[in-house]
C-alpha cells in the first residue's frame, strides 16, 4: 500500500495542482500520502468524519471551524485538490514569490491577502463578507475559558468590533479586518514550515 | 549570593545544617574518643558478648559510626530535596537557571561543611559504586522518557551528530591540549598523548538536557529539541565507551608506542561495543515486554520486572565489556511501548515516578560529591591547562556543530538554521558525567589526576553557571520574540485565533518522516510483535479500575461552578444591540486585556515539554477537557434542536455525569468523552460508570455489551495516549488504533439500534443515541439521518 503510491504520477492532476498551489513535487507527494492516510475507507475523498478523527483537532477550540473550512460551499466531500488548496494558504512566502510575480497571474494562494481571507472566513460563517458582532462574539466564546462571564465577553466583543470598524456599520468587513492587522506579521504567523 | 537566597528561603535548611553540623562534630568527637579507647564497643546492649567489662551499662550512648554512611547520604539527599523545594517556590528561578546549578551549590555547601568540620566523608563514590549503582538510573530515566517517534525520525541526524560529534570533540580537544602540553613553559610535559586524549574524551561528555528547562518557554522547534535530547542520550554512552577504550590503551601501552594495529583494533572495538550493547538492550527489552504480558495477577511486581530487566541488561552488557549504557537505553526504548500497554495503571505510574526518583537521587549524590571535591585540598591549579581547556572546549564544540550540521543539512528534509545551530552550540553544558569520569581516573596511570579533576570542575562550573544562566536570554533573543508592545484587543484575539488555526492545520498535515521504514516497522510490529508481547483479553476489571476515578466529583464541581449553565452555551437570542460607541477608559481596556490573556485557551504545544527534574501534570489537559465537554454540549444542543423534543429541558438542569478519561491523561485520548445522564440509582453504582440506564435492567444489560466493546478501544486509546507523557499528542498510530477500535465498535451497532427502539424512557435513549450516535455511528455516512429516522419512532411512543 505504501510503496505503490510513492510516485508522483499517481496523484491525479498533479501539474495543475502544482501550478495552483506552488507546492514542490516532494511536498505534494507527502501531502498525498497524508491524504490517503486520512481517507480511511479509501473513498478517494475526505469527509468531515475523516477529519474529525484527527484527535488533536478535537481539543482545538476552533477545530470544528477549521474542518468546515475544508468544505467550502457546504459540500460534504473534499478531494485531494481541494485538500491541498486549503493547505496552500499556509505555504511560507518566499522572497522570490513576491519579487518576480507576473501581475497578470492570479495572486498565489499563500499571499498575505489570501491568508487573511482564509482567516476571515473562520469568523464569517454566513459568508456575507462581514464579521458581525454576533459572529465575533461566537468566536470569542469559543476561544475563551468558561470562567469569563457573558457580560465580559460582550464588552470585549464590543471593543473588538469598535476598534476595527471604521465605517460604523457595526460589522467588520474584510478590508477593515486586513487593516486592523496590518502591523502583524501574518506571513510568519500563518505559515507552516514544513509546507514548502 | 545565590547561597544566601536559598538559605533565607528555607528555615528548614538552617535546621538541617545545624543537625548536620552537630552530627559531624559529634562524629569527630566520637572518632577521637573512639580511637582513644582501646576497644570499640558498638553498643552497650551487645556488649554482653565477650568484650572487656566496661564501667557500667550506660543508659544512653551515641553510636555514629554504625549509621554514618546511610545517615549522611540520607541527609544529603534530604538537603538537596529541600533546596529543590525552595528553588521552585520562587517560581521565576527555574526559568533563569538550570536546576543543576542548584544541585552544585548544595554540593558545595555540603562540601564546605564537611571540610570545615574536618570530617571524613563517607566513601560514596568509587568506580564500582558509580558505574554499578549511580549511573544506570540516570541513563534509564532518560531512555525511558524519550519520545520515540521523533527520535527515530531524526535517528540518522542524531547518530551522526552525537556519535561523530563526541569523537570529533574528544580527539580535537585531546590533540590540542597535547600540543599545549608540549610547550615547555607550562610545565605540563609529563602528560602524554594518551592521557590528553582521555581527558578530551571525558570532557566532551555534555549534558545539554540540564538547560532544556531553561528555554522551554521559547518555542524551540521539535527537531531541535530532539537533537538535544538525542545527543544527551547517546553522548554519555559514547563517552564512556571511548573512555574505557582509552583506559585500556593506557594500561596496555604504558611504556610502548601504539601501533596501527592497535588503533584499528580500538576502532573496531568501539563499534562492536556500541552495537553490541544496543542489541543486548533490545533483546532484554523484548524479554521483559514478553514477561509483563503474564503479570496481570501479580501487578505489584510489574515495576520490579521493568527495573530489574533494565538493570540486568546493563549488567549483562558490562560483563561482556559491551556498553552497558547503550544497552540500558535500548532496553528502555524497546520495552516502553509494550510494557505500557501491559501493565496496570498503577504500575505505570509507579514506574514513572520511581524512575524519576532514582535518577534524581543518583544525580544529587553525584553533584554533592562534586561539591565535596570542590571544597578540598586535593586540587592542582595550572593556569595554562585550565584556560586552554575551556577555550578548546568551546572552539571544538563550535567546530563540530557547524561542520557536522553543514553536512547533515544536505541530507535532511528540514535543515537546521544557523539559529538552531547556535542554540545547540551554546547548550553544550558539561555535567555530572564528566566529573565522574575524571574522578574515577586511576591514580596509578595518571599521576596528574588532580589537575584533570580541577580542570574538569572548572569547565563544569563555567558551563553550568555561565552558559546555563545566559542561554535563556540568548534563546529568547534569537527567537526574535515580538517586543512587548501593547497590542490592541483586536490584535490579541486575532493572533490567538491564528495560532490555533496554525496548530490545527499542522495537525491536519500530520507528521512527515521516513514513511517507508516507519510503515514497514509498524506493519511488522502489528503483525508479529504485538501479538507476542501484548496481553490479550484485557480483563474488564482493569478497564473498570481505569475509570475508577469517577468523573462524578468533577462533574458536580463543574455544574456548581456554572460551566454547564445554559447561558454559557445557548446561542443568544438577544436582540441586536444598538451600536453605541462607548468610550472605554484605559483601565477598562486593560482589564479586558487581562481577561483575555488569562482566560484564552492556550495553543496546543506541538513541541515537547520534557522536564528532567519533574513530572509536571499537564495544565493543558484541563483546558482540553473543557473544550471537549463544551463541544459535546454544543453537539447535544444542536442535536436536540434538530429534534425539538417536547420534553427537552435546558442542559444545566440535569446532573450530568461525564464519562471521560482520567485526569492525568493526554487530551488526545479524551476525545471520546461522552456525556451521560445519571439517575439516582446510578450514584450508588461504583462499577462501570458507563451504565447509565438502570431503569430497564434488561435494556441495560443489552446496553452493557456494546458499551464495554466501546470501552475497550477507549482503553487502547488511553494506552496509546499514555505513551506520550509530556504534552506531545500527535500519533498517527494512535489514530489507527482508534480507527481499528472504532471499526470494532461498529459491529455491535445493530444491536444498539434495536435497543434504542425498545426504549420507553425515550428521552434518555435519545440523549444517549444522540451523544453516542454523533460519534460512533459517524463512520457511516448516513449517521445523522439514521438517528433522525429513529427519533420519529421514539416520539411516537
Amino acid at each position: 500500500m505504501g510503496s505503490r503510491g510513492s510516485r508522483a504520477a499517481v496523484i491525479p492532476d498533479v501539474d495543475s495542482i502544482r501550478r495552483e498551489t506552488g507546492f514542490s513535487q516532494a511536498c505534494l507527494l507527502r501531502l498525498y500520502h497524508r491524504f490517503r492516510a486520512l481517507d480511511r475507507n479509501k473513498k478517494g475523498y475526505l469527509s468531515r468524519m475523516d477529519l474529525q478523527q484527527i484527535g488533536a483537532l478535537a481539543v482545538n477550540p476552533l477545530g470544528d471551524r477549521i474542518i468546515d473550512s475544508f468544505f467550502p460551499d457546504g459540500s460534504l466531500r473534499v478531494d485531494f485538490s481541494g485538500f491541498v488548496r486549503v493547505l496552500a494558504h499556509f505555504r511560507p512566502i518566499e522572497e522570490e514569490d513576491t519579487g518576480m510575480r507576473d501581475p497578470k497571474q492570479p495572486e498565489p494562494l499563500n499571499s498575505r491577502m489570501n491568508k487573511l481571507r482564509f482567516a476571515f472566513q473562520l469568523y464569517d460563517l454566513d459568508r456575507d463578507g462581514k464579521i458581525s458582532r454576533q459572529e465575533m462574539l461566537q468566536v470569542l466564546r469559543l476561544m475563551v475559558g468558561v470562567q469569563v462571564t457573558e457580560e465580559q465577553l460582550e464588552s470585549i466583543t464590543d471593543r473588538t468590533v469598535q476598534e476595527a470598524d471604521e465605517d460604523g456599520d457595526g460589522a467588520v468587513s474584510f478590508l477593515e479586518f486586513a487593516k486592523s492587522l496590518e502591523k502583524m506579521n501574518i506571513e510568519q504567523k500563518m505559515s507552516i514550515r514544513i509546507l514548502k | 549570593m545565590g547561597l544566601q537566597m536559598f538559605v533565607t528561603f528555607n528555615p528548614w535548611n538552617l535546621l538541617l545544617l545545624f543537625t548536620a553540623l552537630e552530627c559531624s562534630e559529634a562524629s569527630s568527637d566520637l572518632k577521637e574518643s573512639a580511637t582513644s579507647t582501646a576497644q570499640h564497643v558498638p553498643n552497650a546492649w551487645f556488649a554482653a558478648a565477650g568484650s572487656e567489662p566496661d564501667e557500667r551499662i550506660s543508659v544512653f550512648e551515641l553510636d555514629y559510626d554504625y549509621v554514618q554512611i546511610p545517615y549522611e547520604v540520607t541527609l544529603w539527599i534530604l538537603l538537596a530535596s529541600l533546596a529543590k523545594i525552595g528553588f521552585h517556590i520562587y517560581h521565576r528561578l527555574p526559568g533563569l537557571m538550570p536546576e543543576s546549578c542548584l544541585l552544585i551549590l548544595v554540593g558545595v555547601l555540603v562540601g564546605g561543611i564537611i571540610f570545615g568540620t574536618d570530617h571524613k566523608s563517607p566513601p560514596v563514590m568509587n568506580s564500582s559504586i558509580y558505574f554499578l549503582y549511580l549511573l544506570p538510573p540516570i541513563v534509564l530515566e532518560s531512555g525511558y522518557f524519550m519520545p520515540t517517534r521523533p527520535f527515530f525520525e531524526n535517528f540518522g541526524s542524531i547518530l551522526w551528530w552525537a556519535g561523530l560529534g563526541a569523537l570529533v570533540n574528544a580527539f580535537g580537544i585531546g590533540l590540542c591540549l597535547y600540543l599545549i602540553c608540549q610547550i615547555k613553559a607550562f610545565g605540563l610535559g609529563d602528560i602524554n598523548l594518551l592521557q590528553n586524549l582521555l581527558f578530551g574524551s571525558l570532557i566532551s561528555a555534555v549534558d545539554p538536557m540540564a538547560v532544556l528547562a531553561v528555554f522551554q518557554e521559547a518555542r524551540v522547534n521539535e527537531q531541535l529539541y530532539m537533537m538535544i535530547f538525542g545527543e544527551a542520550l547517546l553522548n554519555d554512552g559514547i563517552s564512556v565507551v571511548l573512555y574505557n577504550i582509552l583506559i585500556a590503551f593506557t594500561k596496555m601501552h604504558k611504556f610502548e608506542d601504539i601501533e596501527a594495529v592497535d588503533i584499528l583494533a580500538g576502532c573496531a572495538r568501539f563499534v562492536i561495543v556500541g552495537v553490541g550493547g544496543v542489541l543486548f538492550g533490545i533483546a532484554f527489552g523484548f524479554i521483559s515486554a514478553f514477561i509483563t504480558r503474564f503479570t496481570q495477577n501479580v501487578s505489584a511486581i510489574e515495576p520490579l520486572i521493568v527495573f530489574m530487566f533494565s538493570y540486568l541488561s546493563y549488567l549483562a552488557a558490562e560483563t561482556l565489556y559491551l556498553s552497558g549504557i547503550l544497552a540500558i537505553t535500548a532496553c528502555a526504548v524497546t520495552m516502553k511501548k509494550y510494557v505500557e500497554e501491559n501493565v496496570s495503571q498503577k504500575s505505570y505510574t509507579t514506574i514513572k515516578y520511581f524512575m524519576k526518583m532514582l535518577s534524581s537521587v543518583s544525580e544529587t549524590l553525584i553533584f554533592i560529591f562534586m561539591g565535596v571535591s570542590t571544597v578540598g585540598k586535593n586540587h592542582e591549579w595550572n593556569w595554562a591547562f585550565i584556560c586552554f581547556t575551556l577555550v578548546f572546549c568551546q572552539i571544538w564544540r563550535a567546530v563540530s556543530v557547524f561542520a557536522l550540521f553543514y553536512v547533515s543539512n544536505k541530507f535532511r528534509t528540514f535543515p537546521f538554521s544557523i539559529k538552531d545551530q547556535c542554540i545547540i552550540f551554546y547548550s553544550g553544558v558539561r555535567g555530572a558525567g564528566s566529573f565522574s569520569l575524571a574522578f574515577l581516573l586511576p591514580l596509578s596511570l595518571f599521576p596528574r589526576k588532580k589537575l584533570f579533576v580541577t580542570a574538569t570542575l572548572v569547565v563544569i562550573y563555567f558551563t553550568t553557571f555561565i552558559q546555563g544562566i545566559t542561554i535563556g536570554p540568548l534563546v529568547r533573543y534569537l527567537d526574535v520574540k515580538k517586543t512587548n508592545k501593547k497590542e490592541s484587543i483586536n490584535e490579541e484575539l486575532h493572533i490567538r485565533l491564528m495560532d490555533h488555526l496554525k496548530a490545527g492545520i499542522e495537525d491536519v498535515c500530520g507528521h512527515w518522516g521516513h514513511y517507508q521504514v516507519r510503515d514497514k516497522f509498524k506493519k511488522f510490529d502489528h503483525r508479529y510483535l504485538r501479538k507476542i508481547l501484548i496481553r490479550k483479553n484485557l480483563p474488564k476489571s482493569s478497564i473498570v479500575s481505569l475509570y475508577k476515578k469517577l468523573e462524578m466529583k468533577q462533574a458536580i464541581e463543574m455544574v456548581e461552578t456554572g460551566i454547564l449553565s445554559s447561558t454559557a452555551f445557548s446561542v443568544p437570542h438577544l436582540a441586536q444591540r444598538i451600536q453605541r460607541t462607548k468610550r472605554l477608559s484605559p483601565e477598562d481596556v486593560e482589564s479586558m486585556r487581562d481577561i483575555l490573556t488569562r482566560n484564552m485557551y492556550q495553543v496546543r504545544q506541538r513541541t515537547l515539554s520534557y522536564n528532567k527534574y519533574s513530572l509536571k501534570p499537564q495544565t493543558s489537559e484541563k483546558q482540553a477537557k473543557e473544550i471537549l465537554i463544551r463541544r459535546q454540549n454544543t453537539l447535544r444542543e444542536s442535536m436536540r434542536k434538530g429534534h425539538s423534543l417536547p420534553w427537552g429541558k435546558p442542559a444545566g438542569a440535569k446532573n450530568i455525569r461525564y464519562l471521560s478519561f482520567p485526569y492525568s491523561n493526554p487530551p488526545s485520548a479524551g476525545r471520546d468523552a461522552r456525556a451521560a445522564e445519571s439517575t439516582d440509582d446510578d450514584s450508588g453504582d461504583p462499577g462501570v460508570p458507563s451504565i447509565k440506564f438502570s431503569t430497564h435492567s434488561r435494556v441495560s444489560s443489552l446496553q452493557k455489551r456494546p458499551q464495554t466493546q466501546e470501552v475497550i478501544p477507549m482503553r487502547r486509546l488511553h494506552r496509546g495516549g499514555k505513551t506520550f507523557n509530556f504534552g506531545y499528542q500527535r500519533n498517527a498510530s494512535l489514530e489507527e488504533d482508534v480507527g481499528a477500535g472504532r471499526r470494532a465498535v461498529l459491529r455491535p451497532k445493530p444491536l444498539f439500534y434495536t435497543v434504542d427502539e425498545e426504549y420507553e424512557s425515550g428521552r434518555e435513549s435519545e440523549e444517549e443515541s444522540s451523544a453516542v450516535g454523533s460519534r460512533w455511528t459517524a463512520d457511516h455516512g448516513h449517521s445523522r439521518e439514521h438517528h433522525k429516522s429513529h427519533s420519529p419512532l421514539l416520539r411516537r411512543k
